[in-house]
């Protein structure tokens, strides 16, 4: 406990890692039934009607910048745009306006994308990390220590269609946290697992974040975020509300969404 | 000074641009062994799954082929081209290896929307991996290529060898059909709908089943025209190489090898063009 102490207090570097710039993400999607609120849609109201095309406005003109060994936690009601965010983050979805810089690829860690679902865990292991640029015989060497990490000595070898969320999430999570990142972004992806392996990741996070590698974690999970974090920014509706001191800003929304407070 | 000042200054790039040409195309070399995994690995899967297994990349192509022989062989009567059935084999067998990597092609981002969203690598990769998952597929029907014209008597000439260079250009132009289909489906997927029309099409006039020679020989401006269809002059080469009665021209090469550059260049620069869309939610 007392080192956690120690970690988030330490001073962070004034050297920028994440800029983000004025970022809109704006989803064209073709709608279909009623909805119940009206007005939502852009002016051209006759014509997104006509083809259920609807224009969600997902993020607004966000702006913040990180800078080395910072984790930052990032909260907001279900849909206020933290996955888009991060995903935008990471260079997976076009933005609409503004830019993104990083000074090194960040990779994601979202949740529900399974990866190839007709493929065994550890073909899966083999492909995540080729992809990610890792070279054939190291992710070969590895495949023990991230089975065992995750947790599925057993199920390794069936397909990935076949495991729960947990699993496919702890195996992602495994395969992510295999190799240090200069950035890293988690995206909801331990909220499926189970206790003990969000301990243990929670644990690798901090480890990361401790050899300068910067980390947001989106998380409906405060204690999680107080345990890793050194920074939290919350979102709503696609803005900004508050960005600042972890306790500080759970605090507050923990105040907005009627929780109880923590000291 | 703006933010974006601010990050240039320190040496931050902006994530998910689309990097130049070249960068590009030496990343995705650097990651070929996940495309060639990739592709191993789902044929594997997809093998798994059926009794026959690999068998039915050659079982296929060669029903298709009978079934064709047998109606067309019939109702074009004495019209058949001479050595119908290695004729007919070859044409077959090399169409369905472009129409497949074009199908395949057509699926590769669409269908593995979970990878690109989740991993950051050169897009390319995905129809690429297809088209090598195809390739593991036509090397068993080469073998049974080769058999036919065995099997029906064709003479073996040391010209079966100019079998590899066909079907080194003919990989090249389908790596480009794919790109390019991968590509034009994510924009509007209401063409995966149209491929397998555009492949009954493209069938019916690239001369498969049936010579065009003799067909056309009262429309001289069609005949023209299909000297420069690139199916057709895939298949003609493969079978002026290897079925007796019929030749290759000077002329058919230089389309081939005109075909396969330019068709694989405009793939490439296609695809790449768009690199930074491919994801996305709608």
């Amino acid at each position: 406990m007392a080192e956690k102490t120690k970690a988030a207090k330490k001073p962070v570097s004034t050297k920028p890692v994440v800029v983000v710039d004025d970022v809109h993400i704006i989803y064209k999607v073709f709608s279909s039934g009623r909805r119940a609120t009206k007005g939502a849609t852009t002016g051209r109201k006759s014509f997104a009607r006509k083809l259920g095309l609807r224009e969600v406005h997902a993020v607004k003109g966000l702006s913040f910048t990180v800078y080395e060994g910072e984790s930052v936690g990032i909260i907001g009601s279900n849909g206020s745009g933290k996955s888009s965010l991060m995903r935008a983050i990471a260079g997976l979805t076009p933005i609409q306006g503004g830019a993104v810089y990083a000074s090194a690829k960040p990779a994601l860690l979202g949740v529900g994308a399974v990866l190839l679902p007709n493929l065994s865990g550890e073909k899966n292991i083999l492909l995540g990390g080729l992809a990610m640029g890792f070279g054939r015989k190291e992710m070969i060497e590895n495949t023990k220590a991230i089975t065992e990490f995750a947790g599925l000595e057993e199920f390794i070898d069936l397909p990935m269609r076949t495991y729960s969320s947990g699993m496919s999430a702890r195996l992602r999570f495994s395969i992510a946290a295999s190799r240090d990142h200069d950035i890293l972004i988690i995206d909801e992806a331990l909220a499926v697992g189970d206790q003990e392996f969000r301990n243990r990741s929670e644990a690798r996070m901090r480890e990361m974040r401790d050899s300068a590698g910067t980390v947001f974690l989106v998380s409906h999970s405060m204690k999680s975020i107080l345990d890793t974090c050194t920074r939290v920014i919350w979102i709503e509706k696609g803005e900004l509300i508050m960005d600042g001191d972890p306790l500080e800003v759970i605090n507050a929304y923990n105040v907005h969404t009627g929780s109880d407070t923590i000291d | 000074m703006s933010l974006a000042d601010y990050a240039r200054e320190h040496g931050l790039k902006r994530v998910g641009a689309r990097p130049a040409l070249l960068e590009y195309l030496a990343e995705a070399w650097k990651r070929r062994d996940f495309a060639f995994t990739m592709a191993r690995f789902n044929s594997e899967a997809a093998n798994a799954r059926n009794r026959l297994g690999r068998w039915w990349t050659v079982l296929l192509p060669t029903f298709t082929a009978l079934v064709y022989g047998l109606i067309f062989g019939v109702l074009l009567g004495s019209n058949r081209p001479d050595n119908y059935i290695p004729f007919l084999f070859t044409g077959v067998f090399l169409y369905s290896f472009i129409s497949g990597v074009f199908g395949a092609g057509a699926g590769s981002v669409t269908g593995n929307l979970g990878l690109v969203r989740s991993l950051s690598f050169p897009r390319m990769l995905l129809p690429i991996q297809a088209t090598i998952q195809q390739i593991f597929n036509l090397l068993p029907q080469m073998v049974l290529l080769l058999l036919t014209w065995v099997v029906f008597a064709q003479p073996i000439t040391w010209a079966w060898v100019l079998l590899l260079p066909i079907t080194f250009l003919m990989i090249m132009f389908s790596t480009g059909l794919a790109l390019i289909s991968a590509r034009l489906t994510v924009h509007i997927q209401d063409l995966t709908k149209l491929i397998p029309f555009v492949v009954r099409i493209v069938f019916y006039t690239s001369g498969i089943f049936f010579n065009m020679e003799h067909v056309l020989k009262n429309y001289p401006l069609a005949l023209e025209i299909e000297k420069y269809n690139p199916v057709y002059v895939f298949v003609s080469l493969a079978r002026g190489v290897g079925v007796a009665g019929y030749t290759t021209t000077p002329f058919m090469w230089l389309a081939a090898l005109a075909w396969a550059i330019v068709t694989l260049g405009l793939g490439i620069l296609f695809f790449w063009k768009a690199e930074e869309r491919y994801g996305r939610e709608d």
